[in-house]
């Protein structure tokens, strides 16, 4: 029963964003003059989004077990540059193989990260934001300064980004799998319902025999490797690996989490919501040029925004709580 | 780390202050600061010179100001990472009330008074929705004040005379002293007297320890958070007017990345971000530390980048002592 009105819930909340999203849809459309609802525009901003979008679903697992990962945006950065280096130093190397080296840094970064929070119990959010800094130092360190451009990296690796399977881009194709993969161990996996249960009690998922410290470990490795391997491709999309990219990336993935209806204390969210959170956020990056908004704007529209979703977050919940009392007290 | 006898914890503390379970992790805070001091002579000779090592003083002498009412908010066991983007929304408020030819002494006063706004806006979202935890809230208000400041300034910067009383707040010196840095010891002696000697004081700490517990046993657990984020930002205002006469000039991205040292220093002084623990004469010590060692990193000509590694990487050890007693130490107690 519980369950039942849970996912009801769920999908009510998705519908909400979704109505949320057309009058600002239909106003941009209207300002902008025409130019935003063209196929050659949606393609554009379904490419732009799928980083985030992969980024977000990434942040996923750590969001419900109620911890943060702040650091990212520097292990987006490491990843990338580690494998931009590869590419650089031996040209021809396939593709999958600088993928490997992305997912494999991530994973080493998370796993981190995830021995300071579930061993040394540091609170998540002090644990990562050193590492943030330490990994962008790090990066730093890799880069030495220099920026690895486009023609150091090879046509094969760069048509990651441009090329397309199926008639889809594969950044898309690419951005749809990690969901599709995400949902299926979210939703069926014991592992990823055993991040559900060490979200929302972390001491009866233990009295229920769960190895929350394990969980976590596993949350934030995966948290890590999805980062790393986004490194790859933000590096490939944007065709320059360099040590300040991805800067203050974890504030959009994070701010994709939460309009997507994943809570900050663990426990809910919908791998769906992560979804159309990461496309909102896409479409304002995308549209607040075309109507001529000035960057500087952007930064606080999105920062209140972010806001803004966490509060009504707030007062939906309270008010279905009062509703299910008022059930309560009526049967 | 939930204590079953919160509450005889607290009598203990109150009866004798601890001073021999303090004493041993201040003890080893001096130690580091003996130790950096040294390392700092060893790289430039003169660097114990009395005007030299205040120039190095005054270098950090901003932060501190943030620090101490940081430390109270961690007190309670929340966060506040949105003081260097208040610090930036004051320093360009006061820019711009300069610019429209307001005399100097009023927009001082409109920047602390930015920066308190800033605060007491942080302290009601939590207050009115106290399931939010602070962290996510000053983080959204980190990218908003920060955005609201590049919204007011652009890329442009506002210049301050380099001559006159303004520019003295932060080059002038009392005896040798710099002002910011009697300012911030004044604060120091202000905050001690406010966490270890008043009933507010030992209210934010048994906030901190259980706030469900302080609420029943009837402290104003919302009031508290209000006046702290204030004061938080208030002093967040205060730094913004020190660091900016520092530069003589007002810009958008001023003070970026200064809640890492901020957090640092007040985590690595003793508080645990948990909530309940911590003593100021530890963050007065690890203030220094953290900005002498990064000086004598200068020094010794490492790049900042390097210097972003040992910081981060200082936060994390400071941060995991207690897990890593917890660990090794024997006595370890399932939460």
């Amino acid at each position: 029963m519980k369950r039942f009105r849970n996912i009801n819930g769920g999908i009510l909340r998705d519908l909400a964003l979704v109505a949320a999203m057309l009058p600002v849809v239909c106003w941009i459309q209207f300002r902008s003059g025409g130019i935003f609802l063209t196929g050659e525009n949606l393609t554009d901003l379904l490419k732009e989004t799928a980083v985030l979008g992969i980024m977000a679903a990434g942040m996923m697992p750590i969001m419900l077990t109620g911890g943060i990962d702040l650091s990212v945006g520097s292990v987006m950065a490491l990843g990338g540059m580690l494998g931009a280096t590869l590419l650089k130093e031996c040209p021809g190397i396939a593709p999958a193989v600088v993928l490997l080296v992305g997912c494999l840094t991530g994973t080493c970064c998370g796993l981190f990260n995830g021995f300071l929070t579930a061993r040394l119990r540091i609170l998540p959010i002090i644990a990562t934001l050193g590492t943030m800094y330490a990994f962008r130092g790090l990066t730093y360190l890799v880069a030495n300064g220099r920026w690895i451009l486009q023609g150091d990296m090879g046509g094969e690796f760069l048509r990651l980004a441009s090329g397309s399977t199926l008639g889809v881009n594969n950044l898309v194709a690419i951005e749809l799998v990690v969901y599709v993969v995400g949902f299926v161990f979210l939703s069926f996996c014991p592992c990823g319902r055993n991040l559900y249960a060490a979200g929302s009690n972390p001491d009866s998922a233990r009295v229920c025999g769960i190895n929350v410290d394990r969980t976590l470990l596993l949350a934030y490795a995966l948290t890590g490797m999805v980062a790393g391997f986004a490194g790859i491709l933000y590096v490939c999309d944007f065709g320059v690996a360099q040590g300040e990219s991805a800067s203050g990336y974890e504030m959009s993935v994070i701010a994709a989490c939460v309009l997507g209806g994943v809570s900050i204390s663990g426990g809910t969210g919908r791998i769906q919501g992560v979804f159309l959170g990461s496309l909102f956020l896409g479409i304002l990056n995308n549209a607040m040029p075309l109507i001529h908004v000035s960057p500087f704007f952007q930064e606080a529209i999105r920062g209140g925004i972010i806001l803004f979703s966490i509060v009504l977050n707030v007062i939906i919940a309270r008010r279905i709580g009062k509703a299910a009392l008022e059930r309560r007290r009526r049967v | 780390m939930k204590r079953p006898e919160n509450n005889a914890a607290l009598l203990a503390h109150e009866r004798n202050f601890s001073w021999g379970r303090l004493l041993c992790w201040e003890a080893l805070l001096l130690l580091l600061l003996i130790g950096v001091n040294a390392m700092n002579m060893c790289v430039s000779p003169g660097y114990g010179d009395f005007p030299v090592l205040m120039d190095a003083l005054r270098n950090f002498a901003d932060k501190a100001i943030i620090a101490f009412p940081v430390a109270m908010v961690v007190l309670t066991g929340e966060i506040d990472i949105s003081v260097g983007s208040t610090l930036a929304l004051s320093a360009v408020t006061m820019g711009l009330c300069y610019r429209i030819g307001l005399p100097l002494g009023l927009c001082v006063v409109i920047a602390v008074a930015t920066g308190a706004l800033c605060g007491l806006f942080n302290g009601i979202i939590l207050a009115l929705y106290r399931e939010l935890s602070s962290m996510i809230v000053t983080l959204s208000t980190l990218i908003v004040y920060r955005g609201l400041a590049s919204v007011l300034m652009g890329k442009e910067s506002v210049s301050f005379p380099v001559q006159g009383w303004f520019n003295e707040i932060s080059w002038g010196d009392f005896l040798g002293c710099p002002y910011g840095v009697l300012f911030a010891l004044a604060e120091a002696l202000l905050f001690c007297y406010l966490i270890h000697c008043t009933v507010f004081g030992r209210h934010c700490r048994a906030v901190g320890s259980g706030s469900e517990a302080s609420r029943f046993s009837g402290i104003k657990v919302e009031r508290i958070k209000i006046v702290l984020f204030t004061l938080s930002g208030l002093f967040a205002g205060v730094a913004a007017v020190f660091l900016t006469s520092w530069m003589c000039s007002a810009r958008a991205d001023m003070a970026r990345g200064y809640e890492m040292d901020v957090i640092a220093m007040v985590v690595l002084g003793g508080f645990s971000t948990a909530g309940g623990k911590g003593t100021l004469p530890g963050v007065l010590l690890a203030i220094p530390v953290i900005g002498l060692l990064r000086h004598g990193l200068g020094l010794m000509n490492m790049g900042s980048q390097a210097i972003l590694i040992v910081v981060g990487s200082l936060l994390v050890v400071a941060a995991a002592i207690p897990g890593l007693r917890l660990l090794f130490g024997g006595t370890v107690r399932r939460k």
